[in-house]
């Protein structure tokens, strides 16, 4: 397909739900940090409550929407939301310290302060999904932007054919909430996880036993996995979070299994300033990645998807 | 009929009254040049703060206007790519220059601005709200083109679910003066854009030149409560049916000489723009080589994104005080042609020039039309003008469509 026959909505198979907070668009609210828990080295969750029980109240948001934090004097973020939509007074996310903002994020403590506004953009097709085969692919941090949904098809098992949750990482370091796998798998959630490779001495079930840090699972491509589950082409949503070229595989991958371009789901990630469509940094083609995504349909931006530098 | 039986008197009984009697909006009225000063000093009384068009640093720019005389009367300006010149021509009028570098995004969306405040107190961090008031504005001598350009912006700022606050309030207020312009400079391709070159809506007043008057045509309510307290200081004659035919008429002559223009060798090309299938057309062809080419040419200096009145990108950027404990948000423009806009994760999506002039171009002539419903170009010329190198966009659109497999036997 021509990006030109593509339509002018790309989001046009996602629910339209309030991407933007009401009201003034840099209004801000003041969050403390309750907790902070190492998940992997240099990847924490910050555990986040409003001051304001009014704003908490009122607060409301759905699996793969992001707010934006705000460390003043230092700058703000687009960080997705990973704890549970049905307890949005409790707001985590997971952050890779790789910049201003998320250094800085990682020298606070808990009791500091910081400045969320939120939530924004379009959400993973969670609710629209019921009674499907739910497939979330995640690579590295995606599973952040991805655990929110996880949380919520946990609880909601029974409403879902069945949930896969399939997690590709560098080495076994790189796996993200690997103490919640139990709980996710008592729920009915199939867990399956995959690493690109292992570090030199990681003792495996060939050369040794018995050792903690040993890895018996899989080396491999997250696509590998992917590619080995049974996907029934009518049944069968596909949602993915990972870097641009992982997503195009794992989206071809789903495709091979004849699940429709419009039954899989991308979460893309890019610079913004305001999250409402007014700084124009996070264009994507004709797209607004804020707005009019983070999650897109993989139909609508494929086009986009394949074009170097875009 | 002697011209004093024409004296505006307050006819229509339908008209909203304005306490005292003024011309009503749609009609017309004339302004001889020397009412330009208590026009000025009406709009000053106000309350507003006035901006007009300059003569500084060799080129005509919008600046805080206070005496009619400081407008550019008698100067006209050449322009081309990456070339403008100012040129004295004593048959030209007030508003004879064509647009500079300014345009009313300078004022409406100004390129720094505060968008918060917060403070630290015990060791929490909380938002303050005092965002500054500031004058309504009124700007004299807008043209087709950026009334258009306005048009675009609205749809930027105030178009869809968040509504830009500074902008909404700075529109709000905003009173407009449009000139219809009586020349075109060879950058200039409104009439292949639909933008102009008459101004068509959306101004308070609307002023076509003729010698030693203007014919004025009131455009809203609140031109007609300017007009009627101008009443109140000199006498308003109204513009005969044929008078106005006659000013239409200019603006009319002007847009069929631009669409006859022809290229003269020794003189600038004067340009126009197809704009026929545009979207499709760009974004059919994003791997097209003239990327890469136009790349070898471009500086990615951002001066046309700065210049263009509907550019609208923006970063924000911390502004604490010693203490670190006060914090000012600032809001600026940014532009596609840097390696910051489209950062991600300490490198740039867009690395090359190549990636990044194909980014404004496709946003402004395609990605606008997905995401506010129009095109981002009014068809003014200042990318071309300001453009160190001359860098063409009816050009690089041209030389695409004319080997894009996408129009192949069209």
């Amino acid at each position: 397909m021509s990006p030109a026959e593509c339509s002018p909505s790309p989001a046009n198979s996602l629910p339209a739900v309030a991407t933007v907070p009401a009201g003034y668009p840099w209004r801000s609210h003041t969050v403390r940090i309750e907790g902070i828990v190492e998940e992997i080295p240099g990847v924490q969750t910050y555990d986040l409550r409003f001051l304001d029980q009014e704003v908490a109240g009122r607060y409301r948001f759905l699996p793969g929407q992001f707010n934006m934090l705000h460390l003043p004097g230092i700058g703000e973020a687009a960080i997705s939301i990973s704890s549970d939509p049905a307890n949005p007074q409790q707001l985590a996310h997971t952050v890779r310290a790789v910049g201003n903002v998320t250094d800085a994020l990682a020298r606070l403590h808990p009791g500091d302060t910081l400045m969320l506004r939120g939530p924004f953009g379009r959400p993973w097709p969670v609710a629209e999904s019921t009674g499907r085969d739910l497939v979330l692919v995640a690579g590295g941090l995606g599973l952040a932007s991805q655990r929110a949904a996880i949380r919520e098809l946990a609880r909601r098992r029974a409403e879902y054919a069945s949930v896969t949750v399939v997690h590709g990482a560098k080495e076994p370091s790189g796996l993200l909430y690997t103490h919640e796998y139990r709980e996710w798998k008592a729920a009915g959630v199939v867990v399956r996880t995959i690493v690109d490779g292992l570090p030199q001495g990681t003792a495996t079930t060939e050369n040794a036993a018995g050792d903690a840090a040993m890895w018996d699972g899989r080396v491999g491509l997250v696509t590998d996995l992917v590619n080995e589950l049974t996907m029934l082409s009518d049944r069968t949503t596909l949602l993915c979070c990972g870097p641009d070229p992982m997503m195009t595989a794992v989206a071809h991958a789903a495709l091979r299994h004849d699940v429709p371009a419009e039954q899989v789901f991308v979460s893309l990630e890019r610079n913004m300033a305001c999250a409402v469509r007014h700084c124009g940094l996070c264009q994507f083609g004709p797209v607004f990645v804020c707005q009019d995504g983070p999650v897109f349909s993989f139909a609508a931006i494929e086009p986009y998807l394949s074009i170097p530098h875009l | 009929m002697h011209a004093d039986d024409r004296v505006v008197q307050d006819t229509d009984p339908l008209r909203p009254t304005q306490g005292r009697g003024g011309p009503a909006v749609g009609s017309w009225v004339w302004l001889p040049t020397e009412t330009l000063q208590p026009l000025i000093d009406v709009l000053r009384t106000d309350g507003m703060r006035v901006i007009g068009p300059q003569v500084a640093d060799g080129a005509v720019v919008y600046r805080d206007l206070a005496e009619a005389g400081d407008l550019p009367v008698g100067w006209i300006d050449e322009q081309d790519g990456g070339h403008y010149r100012l040129q004295h021509d004593p048959e030209a009028g007030f508003f004879d220059h064509v647009v500079g570098p300014h345009s009313l995004k300078n004022f409406l969306f100004p390129a720094r601005e505060t968008i918060g405040h917060f403070l630290r107190e015990d060791g929490t961090w909380r938002q303050v709200e005092d965002l500054p008031e500031e004058p309504p504005l009124a700007v004299i001598g807008v043209r087709g083109c950026d009334l258009a350009g306005l048009a675009i912006q609205d749809r930027v700022f105030l178009g869809g679910e968040a509504v830009d606050p500074g902008y909404h309030r700075r529109r709000e207020s905003l009173f407009l003066v449009a000139v219809n312009c009586r020349r075109a400079a060879a950058t200039c391709f409104c009439h292949s854009t639909g933008c102009g070159p008459a101004a068509s809506a959306g101004f308070d007043l609307c002023l076509t030149e003729f010698p030693g008057r203007f014919a004025c045509e009131v455009g809203s309510e609140r031109g007609a409560a300017v007009l009627a307290k101008l009443q109140e200081k000199v006498p308003l004659i109204a513009c005969t049916d044929s008078e106005r035919a006659a000013a239409a008429e200019q603006s009319e002559r002007l847009e069929q000489a631009m669409h006859a223009r022809q290229r003269v060798a020794g003189e600038p090309a004067p340009r126009s723009l197809n704009t026929e299938g545009i979207r499709d057309l760009l974004y059919d062809n994003l791997e097209h080589p003239r990327w890469e080419e136009v790349a070898t040419r471009c500086l990615s200096c951002t001066n046309c994104t700065l210049v263009c009145p509907t550019c609208f990108c923006s970063s924000v950027s911390e502004v604490a005080d010693l203490s670190g404990d006060a914090v000012q948000r600032e809001r600026h423009w940014a532009s596609c042609f840097t390696l910051d806009h489209a950062r991600m994760h300490g490198t740039s999506v867009r690395s090359s020039t190549a990636s990044r002039y194909r980014q404004w171009l496709t946003h402004k002539l395609a990605g606008w039309i997905d995401q506010f419903g129009t095109s981002g170009c009014t068809g003014c010329g200042r990318c071309i003008t300001w453009c160190p190198v001359g860098i063409d966009i009816t050009e690089e659109v041209a030389a695409i469509r004319a080997t894009s497999p996408h129009d192949e036997g069209a």
